[in-house]
């Protein structure tokens, strides 16, 4: 059954406030007001030459009513800024353990090169005999990534994770479609990320839940009983959200193929698998790679993202436009179906340009500086580092699944707080005030009181140390009774907890300018 | 290799903690004889220096818009950036943070996606804004989706001068959804009739201004022959630069605008990371896509924000979200933002003024080569001329010249052969007289050979 209570939303009573300050400042933890409030129309920290005068052309649409925007100065923007970021915890700041995340390190020589004046400062529309280095390089990240799926066509533009899922069971649609075939529903595991269930049921497809097994994967056979001529596709994510690798995926592609569908693997736990494991082996039709996680382009609090996706032989003609295509000794830019290649029928058009060239280069960063060595044993320390916690914590956290090797994160349930008075959200706000950044938490949905822990291979020896000996005493600590160290926190955050609630009943989605004071009544 | 901190001995001491022989072990569910032993058939690990080294010569082989007179747009606009933009977004909390899934650590975040909603919102005209999009392009098709989920109609009515892109970005969701697309045929000189193709089957109207040849729009007129027809009026602006001197969207009538983010705080970069905004009627919020943070106190009653009505994602939703968006595009916010704080209102005006002032003087001296026709009446600082011949090998030879010129039409959509003389013109406030000076002798030369 799936677990659909979710998260606490509403935060305990209110606990007593620490001593004030008159700023309502903490030394370095500054407190920062709107910029709507500090800031005025007419300041500008950017200096423009006004034109000269000019007979505009505007028509009769020139803007003059106010537009409210508050500008500011260089300096306190600056300021404004900094003072922000001070709030936040990233990467850099420590442990970010988010499963199915890979919060990995995101090397600056990176940013150095994707800031390169050849690939930031060309448009993605001025003449191709322009740009043949850009070209070069997507071949060249088209190269690795063919390389490490084992599957042979790709789509670039895709511009995050979801999108390539839309991109993938597009392709899925038009490949039954040129069959003459119209299927109506798409299989999904309890286990999948929202995201699998959302773009099937974008594309119209009735969403299909398949049963996770005790043991945390799918069954074939609960796959088989599923299968008809009227299903189009699976969505497996390999390894899955409960940190386990489908060990049943052979055979679920055979079955999946032999009723005339597909199989879509969600790529988002690539990271466990590159390297040492090629999709394309396993009887993969389509699978989205999100350059974000497993090569380490900046998550950037949201995105970009990057979803390039691998296709079989058997989808690669409907790859969507725009695309490469090799020719000797140099990559050709097909952007329309008119000069695609013989065969190909190109199922539409995803965005405006390219794709996220940015991260292209990022990602080729990273993979030409690990090298394919590198990256195999990239994967084997992020498995590795995952497994350490596992067996860390195995004696005082609950393993829904029995104690057995994890891949590259680890998925522990809340049975282990019954009768403590502390929930999943208790503990992860603890770990907080300990100087950690929280796992994932109530997913999935397939175990009560979910903690997904993704420690990536980023991590050292001594920093996996500490984490473990940190939730060992937390976990000490739940058993002793301290209940307050946990419903409390956290106490040291910028922030105590929010209140949800209120955020989601009355939504205040935009600030407002205070409303003029009250006219004394004549 | 310099990223990876275990050592040899830290992995024999971990896996023995583990309780396996080598890591092998931990792979042991992967079927016989597909776990790789050798390493991928790619070259080894490098260090900086030879990376910086092949990827530089790479980028050597592109010619960067800085080092040419540069006149391109259609969706993607070469501007000025300051450096403080840049600076800040790199600030490794905000760079290295991931969707603020624990608001207590990330109100850095969440502060600045509240500021960008509001800029966005005003900017636009509208009532409220979402956390970003992909882009303008993916924003466009999530508007048209969300116009069918209000309306519960399933055709959706394109302007013919919408961004072929764009107009291909929505046709191709809405193919393979089953949902239904009109769109008549471009009018480079900007006169669309398209309320006599509106009737009580259409759910929106996606008309886009500036449109893609740079004509202005008057909205209010088509904004009112939808909402007769029981229709919501959807509009694209692909320069956000233009909503600091030409009227919103939002006060001609407009119930969703989507726009192209990129020509603030953002590098052109081949096409991406861009950021779409996203903006539309408070009484729609709930039909929205995409991430949204809302204000609330925490348990000390202060001030805070937290992602909210998160009840539409898919997160929790799954199926039944409105959208599939997870990752949006943060850090492109960010950067439009910052650079929206900077300019401020004042700022943006007449970084707005400077811009149409350019295009004006651009086009006029191009309209004065003999042969060449400006199509505009109005224009922001976008706009189309008709050359002899066919306008993709026009911009090939002035490139050949050192001028990278605009977009042949015919590159956005090759099926319209009687464009095929158009070309798409954008002038900035990068570009200086001398460049302009330059394009009109490159041109001039160009037509008469």
């Amino acid at each position: 059954m799936l677990n659909r209570e979710g998260r606490p939303t509403t935060p305990p009573a209110a606990a007593s406030a620490t001593a004030g300050t008159f700023t309502g400042n903490r030394a370095l933890r500054i407190e920062e007001a709107l910029i709507f409030e500090i800031g005025r129309p007419e300041v500008s920290g950017v200096d423009i030459a006004e034109p000269n005068k000019f007979a505009p052309r505007l028509g009769a649409l020139e803007r003059t009513a106010p537009i409210g925007l508050p500008g500011l100065s260089e300096p306190e923007t600056v300021r404004h800024y900094v003072r922000l970021s001070r709030t936040n915890y990233g990467i850099d700041s420590g442990i970010y353990p988010l499963g199915s995340c890979t919060m990995k390190h995101n090397p600056r020589l990176n940013e150095k090169l994707a800031r390169l004046p050849g690939f930031a400062d060309v448009h993605p529309l001025q003449p191709v005999s322009t740009v043949p280095g850009a070209l070069e390089l997507i071949g060249e990240l088209a190269r690795w990534l063919i390389e490490l799926t084992g599957m042979p066509a790709l789509a670039l533009s895709p511009k995050a994770g979801a999108h390539g899922e839309l991109c993938g069971i597009m392709a899925i649609k038009a490949a039954l479609a040129a069959r003459g075939e119209r299927r109506s529903a798409i299989l999904v595991p309890e286990s999948a990320h929202g995201t699998n269930p959302a773009t099937a049921a974008l594309l119209g497809y009735r969403v299909e839940p398949v049963p996770t097994r005790p043991d945390g994967t799918v069954d074939v056979n609960e796959v088989k009983q599923r299968l008809s001529g009227d299903v189009a596709a699976i969505m497996l994510t390999n390894p899955n959200t409960c940190g386990l690798f489908e060990r049943d995926i052979e055979d679920i592609a055979e079955a999946v193929h032999a009723a005339g569908a597909f199989l879509y693997a969600d790529g988002a736990n690539f990271n466990a698998l590159m390297g040492r494991v090629r999709p394309g082996d396993l009887g993969i039709d389509a699978m989205h790679i999100n350059l974000h996680k497993t090569f380490s382009t900046p998550h950037g609090g949201g995105g970009p993202g990057a979803g390039p996706v691998a296709f079989s032989a058997a989808l690669a003609p409907f790859v969507p436009l725009p695309y490469l295509v090799s020719e000797p000794g140099r990559w050709r830019l097909v952007e329309h179906a008119g000069d695609a290649p013989a065969g190909a029928q190109p199922f539409g058009r995803l965005t405006a340009f390219h794709g996220q060239m940015g991260m292209f280069v990022r990602a080729l960063a990273y993979m030409l500086s690990h090298g394919g060595d590198g990256l195999k044993q990239a994967a084997e320390d992020a498995v590795l580092n995952a497994n350490y916690v596992r067996a860390g914590l195995a004696d005082v956290m609950s393993l829904p699944y029995g104690d057995r090797a994890c891949m590259h994160e680890v998925l522990f349930d809340d049975e282990w707080l019954h009768g403590t008075g502390i929930t999943t959200l208790d503990f992860a706000k603890a770990m907080i005030d300990e100087g950690f950044h929280p796992m994932t938490v109530y997913f999935p949905l397939v175990v009560h009181g979910a903690m997904l822990i993704e420690p990536t291979e980023s991590e050292s020896k001594a920093a996996l140390d500490l984490f473990i000996a940190t939730l060992r005493d937390l976990a000490f600590a739940a058993r002793r009774g301290e209940v307050a160290r946990f419903t409390e926190a956290p106490r040291y955050a910028p922030r105590r907890r929010l209140d949800e609630t209120r955020a989601a009943r009355q939504p205040v989605l935009r600030w407002s300018a205070p409303a003029p004071k009250a006219e004394v009544a004549e | 290799m310099r990223y990876l901190p275990l050592t040899p001995e830290d992995r024999c001491e971990m896996l023995a903690r583990i309780g396996v022989h080598d890591v092998d072990a931990l792979f042991a569910d992967v079927p016989a004889g597909k776990l790789r032993r050798a390493p991928p058939d790619l070259p080894g690990y490098r260090g900086e220096i030879e990376i910086e080294r092949l990827l530089g010569a790479m980028a050597a082989k592109n010619v960067a818009a800085g080092t040419a007179p540069f006149f391109v747009g259609c969706g993607a606009y070469r501007h000025h950036v300051p450096a403080t933009v840049d600076h800040l977004v790199q600030r490794s909390e905000f760079l290295t943070s991931y969707t603020p899934y624990q608001p207590e650590i990330a109100q850095g975040t969440l502060q600045y996606l509240f500021e960008f909603q509001t800029q966005v919102a005003m900017l636009t005209g509208m009532e409220v804004a979402n956390a970003s999009m992909y882009d303008g392009s993916t924003a466009a098709a999530e508007a048209v989706l969300m116009a069918h989920r209000i309306t519960k109609r399933r055709k959706a009515l394109l302007a013919g001068n919408l961004h072929p892109h764009y107009r291909e970005t929505i046709a191709t969701v809405s193919r393979l959804a089953d949902d239904a697309v009109i769109t008549p045929a471009p009018q480079p000189a900007g006169r669309e009739d398209l309320a006599r193709l509106i009737d009580d089957t259409v759910s929106c109207v996606v008309v886009q201004t500036p449109d893609v040849f740079g004509n202005l729009h008057d909205l209010s007129v088509i904004a009112a022959s939808a909402h007769a027809a029981g229709a919501l009026l959807i509009a694209v602006v692909t320069e956000a630069v233009s909503l600091g001197l030409v009227t919103a969207p939002g006060d001609m009538g407009a119930d969703i605008v989507v726009a192209e983010g990129q020509s603030l705080g953002n590098p052109l970069t081949f096409g991406g990371p861009y950021v779409g905004l996203f903006a539309s009627r408070q009484k729609y919020v709930r039909q929205m896509p995409g991430r949204l943070a809302g204000e609330t106190v925490d348990v000390e009653g202060r001030r805070s924000y937290v992602l909210t009505l998160s009840a539409r994602e898919q997160h929790i939703r799954r199926e039944k979200a409105t959208s599939n968006i997870c990752t949006n595009s943060g850090l492109c916010a960010l950067a439009f933002s910052i650079h929206l704080t900077l300019l401020g209102e004042a700022g943006l005006r007449r970084l707005a003024r400077l811009n149409h002032a350019n295009a004006v003087a651009l086009a006029d001296a191009l309209a004065r080569v003999p042969g060449v026709t400006l199509l505009n009446d109005t224009f922001f600082n976008e706009f189309t001329i008709r050359v002899p011949g066919d306008a993709a090998q026009v911009i090939e030879a002035l490139a050949r010249k050192g001028v990278l010129g605009g977009v042949p039409f015919a590159r956005l959509d090759p099926s319209r052969s009687e464009l095929a003389d158009l070309i798409v013109v954008a002038a900035t406030e990068v570009n200086t007289p001398a460049d302009r000076e330059a394009y009109v002798k490159a041109l001039a030369e160009v037509i008469r050979c």
